[in-house]
């Protein structure tokens, strides 16, 4: 088990080098730089400027400065916002898009789980089409359709949430609330499909005839194999959450990350733009592997060698 | 007397055979879906009236009304079905000329997908050993990057080009279906009619081409009525966040974003968005259906 941890965090960094490299290059083929302006700057702060950010050496020297840098943990200065570093921001940021994300997950599992548990035990009842229904349109609204939808109606019209503002706890439940719908109706999906499989098959009916109680049956044999599915589903979960994290901060105004890259990448802001993008990729990477961890403990079969 | 009985006999023998064929078994199952039909038709209405906009005596899409600015609610006996937006333009024109640039991008970037996922998975299943290996390596590997960063990073790259961006978008979507073609081509290389065009004696590229991914059809069919709605998502995202589509050109991701900013005083602008969310549906509802369809032990 250990050894194939640490022989899976060994391929991360392969992965993790990917990531650099191909967004260094792409951000430094972008047309336009981060100090373009609408002013025209003499020749002489220009060249200060590039000089004091390294941008007049050469794209290669300064990919292995940059490279250097991420070794010692400097994500480097940010060209756009003066005096922070990239860390900084990151920093600054990351606090309220982990607990916008976490809690979005968290409410995903609960409520997928169990959406997708009730209609494979009452399949093909009025209970099992609400749950496909309700997650066929989860799936197919997006939330960036559903976020503003989602105000109209409880901020607006019924006003028992608020909006348009960050200070009190009550703020957090739209974000969330818009963040988790695609990812309830995806688990639901899932649990319901994998849950029916399961109450099929030859152990679970072992089980019944051995006399276990329902009870039982179902939280040791019956969920527990019915939820690799959603286990494997975990780190695609993560980098949709992330992704849809994006516009939900840029829609409610929520000062987390998300909004950064965005930003960033507007405004040639390479060093952001670059944080960004590796510190996304190694929480994917991180959930993707604590993923395939789960799997040993859940299901029997796999063996780690 | 017995000669005949015999060609009769094997006569039947054919007529009931040719009765069934995959295809048409499963199109018989897919009409029987009644909601992947009626999602059918509805596709169907959408795309020919989003693609007829310019032939329907409607205004143009830059048609700059006074008297419906700023933004006025859905006026029928004018002609404006959706309203009019922030610049007094017609929003229902908009929606059906944003449709054309969405449905559009879905098409390209799919069969940029398509082209790609199968391509590379045949190749990785069939050649196997350490191509294999490295082949898909490499998919794990790509699916472990926040792919949406790149798209993003690549529309900032190709700037105004269109076209690029659909080549984007497009470019990280194989990933699934490299996955679902190794894992047919796998089961097919080892059946008997392989072996024989190998005992022909024909190059592996055309051994791939002719058999193989004729092969792999079934799934492949569905999982790109699956792509399309994700890609579409996947543009309108960029859009939403000012990266795509530029003015006076709009999508369904623009319009969104445009309606999200004001839905306080005009609701009516989210109309586009609800028109993305039923076409999004439908696609899902006739995925669903086909799969169903070409697949029945799966369910």
């Amino acid at each position: 088990m250990l050894q194939y941890f640490l022989k899976r965090l060994g391929g991360a960094i392969p992965t993790l080098f990917i990531i650099i490299t191909v967004s260094f290059f792409l951000v430094h083929a972008a047309p336009g730089g981060p100090f373009d302006t609408e002013r025209r700057m003499t020749k002489e702060i220009e060249a200060n400027l590039k000089h004091a950010y390294h941008l007049d050496e050469s794209v290669p020297q300064q990919y292995l400065r940059y490279l250097n840098g991420l070794l010692h943990g400097d994500f480097g200065p940010s060209f756009q916002s003066k005096d922070f570093t990239v860390s900084e921001l990151i920093v600054g940021g990351f606090p309220t898009s982990l607990g916008l994300g976490s809690l979005a997950m968290l409410l995903a599992l609960v409520v997928g789980l169990a959406a997708g548990i009730l209609a494979a035990f009452r399949q093909n009842t009025a209970t099992d089409y609400t749950v496909i229904g309700v997650s066929m349109v989860g799936i197919a609204v997006p939330n960036f359709v559903m976020a503003p939808i989602l105000s109209l109606v409880f901020g607006l019209w019924l006003k028992v949430l608020p909006v348009g503002s960050w200070d009190k706890w009550s703020n957090i439940v739209l974000p969330v609330v818009a963040l988790a719908l695609p990812q309830i109706a995806t688990i639901a999906r899932l649990m319901r499909g994998s849950m029916l499989e399961v109450l099929r098959s030859n152990y679970v009916r072992t089980a019944r005839a051995k006399g276990l109680p329902n009870r039982i049956t179902i939280m040791r044999h019956a969920i527990r194999a019915a939820i690799i599915p959603v286990v494997s589903y975990l780190g695609p979960g993560v980098a949709n959450i992330i992704t849809g994290s994006v516009v939900i901060e840029q829609i409610y105004g929520i000062p987390g990350i998300g909004r950064y890259f965005v930003q960033g990448a507007l405004n040639r802001d390479y060093t952001l733009v670059m944080g960004v993008t590796i510190f996304y990729g190694v929480i994917i990477i991180l959930c993707n592997l604590v993923a395939d961890l789960l799997y040993g403990v859940l299901d029997p079969k796999v063996r780690y060698d | 007397m017995a000669d005949v009985t015999v060609q009769d006999l094997s006569q039947v023998a054919i007529e009931e055979v040719a009765g069934r064929s995959l295809w048409a078994d499963a199109r018989h199952r897919f009409l029987k879906n009644k909601a992947a039909v009626t999602s059918l038709a509805i596709l169907a209405v959408i795309t020919i009236t989003c693609f007829a906009a310019p032939y329907l005596g409607l205004r143009p899409q830059d048609d700059v009304n006074y008297d419906m600015m700023p933004a006025a609610p859905p006026d029928f006996a004018a002609g404006y079905y959706f309203g009019s937006d922030d610049n007094g333009r017609d929003l229902f024109v908009r929606t059906l000329f944003g449709g054309q640039v969405s449905l559009t991008v879905a098409t390209v970037a799919t069969l940029v997908s398509l082209f790609i996922g199968v391509v590379w998975g045949a190749m990785s299943g069939f050649i196997g050993g350490r191509i294999d290996g490295g082949m898909m390596r490499l998919v794990d590997i790509l699916y472990s990057i926040p792919f949406i960063f790149f798209v993003i990073l690549l529309t900032v790259v190709f700037g105004r080009y269109i076209v690029l961006i659909y080549f984007a978008i497009g470019s990280v979507s194989w990933l699934d279906m490299a996955r679902i073609v190794r894992g047919q081509t796998l089961g097919l290389k080892r059946k008997e009619f392989i072996e024989a065009a190998h005992a022909n004696g024909i190059s592996t590229w055309a051994i791939v081409w002719r058999h193989i991914i004729p092969n792999c059809l079934g799934p492949v069919v569905v999982y790109v009525t699956l792509t399309i709605p994700n890609v579409i998502l996947t543009e309108s995202f960029i859009s939403f966040l000012g990266m795509g589509v530029q003015e006076p050109e709009s999508s369904w991701g623009t319009l969104v974003s445009e309606g999200a900013k004001v839905i306080e005083t005009a609701p009516w602008m989210l109309l586009p968005g609800i028109v993305l969310a039923v076409t999004l549906l439908c696609l899902n509802f006739i995925g669903d259906g086909l799969r169903d369809a070409l697949d029945p032990k799966d369910r």
